[in-house]
């Protein structure tokens, strides 16, 4: 008997998708400040060397005769050389009037900055950074402003920050596979510790109930603890079941025997027939109540141990012959033959106790019903499945109870005057489907009753 | 038949004794482990019934001792316990067999009659009585050196009457003895088992005779 258990999702899940999902988030968040911290130092380094060099440019005016001289150092543009051949541009202003170089810059730009200027633009098609600085020139008679635009395109920054990108992202990736990898073997070890202990505990018999003593972690310890004083309640229990019904038996059963042998003794010395009737109809109420008694408790034990079935391989036919061989004298008394036809023998795995108490009980039940100097058969087949079947001679099951006969305390029509508690069929019944197997009840043709035990 | 009985519950040992007494076997009784060994020592037993719950030990320890001084004295165990939980130690313990309490007189005779024909296949003193030679144990039945064989009730039947020739059976007693009382039978069904025992005494010098409303007699015609 298993009860589903009810998920509430899953420890390795929830671990797995945690770390890994904390890995990824962090990987992104790298690649993103690695990234800008990279084009930020690009930008500045890209924007002192345009500063220097517009600086050099402004130095190199000077007021000459009263117009403007520029001559463009070489060193200022010598500085821009950058390995991807960007492209530089410069226009040059007097007063805010275009005077040099390259028009497109002007228009665009603040004509008057106070210091250095520094904006990303699109020149022909490339993003190229500008700067733009002023310088007042003070000349005899005049005051000249000479400004000067310069401009560089970014293709080698750009270069660079997609160099740096990929080294970013790859930095990242490398990053999360790591703690991926990780966290998967964190998240096994962690769980194979539960894992290691369910396989140790399933592992064991049914019978075994002894405390769980490897060593566990710390955490797991609090969950072995109480797993350990569930078990030794339960073995506590079981055995204490177990004698208590063999307790129950002892104390029942003693007292039963001494009333029934008194009975007895009796009878064979009273004549008066009145008296006579009085003492067997009273060791026939007996027999009733210890045989009665004996098939609860056989019951309730049958139940205990079905309950945690024991398989053991054994022998059908072995067993078969033991239990003939154990009723024989009983046959005899009643002049009954007790036929057992099988082959060689029938390996089957169970619990030996229970089926034979099964068989036991029907044979029982074929010699009380059949009449004195009939058969019982009993035949034991092995073809796809293990048949067992027994079948008297006697008045049968009535047609209209075939189905009914298999439940607790139902006794037949045909029982009248025959001491039974009813349970004997209960029994093997219970004892077959603890086993997998079923029971099947049939009259024969000729008359008699059948009792089959499929497995 | 020589027994030894082991059982410590006064009242019942005492009804075992009256019947198996009566049934012409020679008993002894222990009520405790150490008065059962010191009979076992003393004298030789054909089978012992051995109780499980003694008042200095448990029967099965004693059991186990006796088969490991190699005594195969046939023990069967009597056990008021539960069926399922205790056959199979006791069998493996080396008992013959064992009779669960309470337990049917008739039940028990005829566990004991099993038991010993399996052992030793014959009883060592049969009754030789006006040409009639009977093995109760064997169930052999010679009659004027013609061999008989005879079905279980015939045989409890003839077993009551030679052990006690000349005596009367009013009809219950021999119906108590032959049939369990799981059954309602009519004491008329007696009547059969006493025509097929005239049967087979026909050609000796015994004879069953009817006494009108008090029962039947074995008698010997000399």
């Amino acid at each position: 008997m298993t009860v589903k258990v009810a998920f509430s999702g899953s420890l390795r899940n929830r671990l797995v998708v945690t770390l890994i999902g904390g890995a990824a988030l962090l990987a992104l968040l790298l690649f993103f400040a690695v990234r800008s911290y990279a084009v930020q130092i690009a930008q500045s380094g890209q924007d002192s060397i345009l500063e220097a060099s517009v600086t050099s440019i402004l130095d190199a005016a000077a007021i000459r005769n009263g117009v403007i001289e520029l001559d463009l150092p070489y060193s200022a543009l010598s500085m821009l050389n950058t390995v991807a051949d960007d492209r530089v541009f410069y226009a040059i202003l007097e007063n805010g009037e275009f005077l040099s170089g390259y028009q497109d810059l002007v228009g665009q730009t603040d004509l008057m900055p106070s210091g250095f200027l520094f904006e990303t633009r699109q020149i022909r098609d490339s993003s190229a950074r500008v700067v733009s600085a002023n310088r007042l020139l003070i000349g005899a008679d005049r005051r000249i402003k000479v400004q000067v635009i310069l401009a560089q395109t970014q293709d080698a920054l750009s270069e660079t920050l997609s160099e740096i990108s990929r080294n970013a992202a790859l930095f990242g990736f490398c990053f999360f596979t790591l703690v991926a990898g990780l966290s998967f073997w964190a998240t096994k070890n962690t769980i194979g510790q539960l894992d290691k202990l369910t396989h140790s505990v399933t592992r064991r018999g049914p019978h075994d109930l002894r405390p769980f003593t490897k060593p566990v972690p710390r955490e797991m310890a609090p969950l072995v603890t109480s797993l350990n004083s569930l078990m030794m309640r339960l073995e506590q229990s079981f055995a204490q079941s177990e004698d208590f019904i063999a307790e129950a038996a002892h104390r029942v059963r003693t007292p039963l025997a001494t009333v029934r042998s008194y009975a007895e003794a009796t009878l064979q010395r009273v004549d008066k027939e009145e008296n006579r009737d009085a003492m067997r109809a009273m060791v026939k109420a007996i027999d009733e109540s210890s045989r009665a008694a004996g098939q609860l408790l056989d019951h309730a034990m049958i139940t205990f141990r079905a309950g945690h079935l024991e398989q053991h391989p054994l022998d059908l036919v072995e067993l078969a012959q033991d239990l003939v061989l154990r009723l024989t004298p009983i046959a005899d008394m009643k002049d009954l033959k007790l036929e057992l036809d099988s082959p060689q023998s029938v390996p089957f795995s169970g619990d030996s106790v229970l089926l034979q108490n099964a068989l036991r009980n029907l044979i029982d039940n074929a010699m009380k019903y059949g009449p004195t100097e009939s058969s019982v058969e009993i035949s034991i087949s092995h073809k796809e499945a293990v048949q067992i079947k027994v079948c008297d001679f006697g008045p049968g099951f009535p047609a209209h109870e075939i189905d009914t006969l298999t439940k607790r305390f139902q006794r037949g029509e045909n029982a009248k005057g025959t001491i039974g508690s009813g349970l004997g069929l209960t029994i093997a019944r219970d004892v077959i489907e603890a086993h997998g197997g079923e029971i099947q009840l049939s009259n024969r043709s000729g008359g008699g009753a059948c009792v089959t035990l499929s497995l | 038949m020589k027994f030894l009985l082991i059982e410590d519950n006064q009242d019942l040992a005492n009804a075992i004794l009256s019947r198996l007494q009566f049934s012409g076997h020679v008993i002894d009784h222990a009520d405790n482990l150490e008065d059962a060994q010191a009979y076992t020592l003393t004298s030789e037993y054909d089978l012992i019934l051995l109780d499980i719950m003694l008042p200095d030990g448990d029967g099965r320890s004693f059991l186990k001792r006796h088969r490991a001084n190699n005594h195969d004295t046939p023990v069967i165990v009597l056990t008021a316990r539960s069926q399922v939980s205790d056959r199979i130690g006791s069998l493996d313990l080396g008992a013959d067999d064992y009779l669960t309490k309470p337990f049917d007189h008739a039940e028990l005779e005829a566990r004991c009659r099993a038991v010993l024909r399996r052992k030793s296949g014959t009883s060592k003193t049969s009754i030789e009585l006006g040409g009639v030679i009977f093995d109760p144990v064997a169930g052999h039945l010679s009659v004027n050196g013609q061999m008989v064989t005879l079905r279980n009730r015939e045989l409890r039947l003839l077993e009551l009457f030679l052990n006690a020739p000349n005596t009367i059976f009013s009809k219950q007693k021999l119906v108590d003895r032959l049939f369990s009382y799981d059954n309602d039978v009519s004491e008329n069904a007696i009547e059969v088992y006493i025509g097929r025992l005239r049967k087979h005494l026909k050609p000796s010098d015994l004879k069953i005779t009817t006494l009108r409303s008090l029962g039947y007699r074995l008698d010997h015609d000399s």
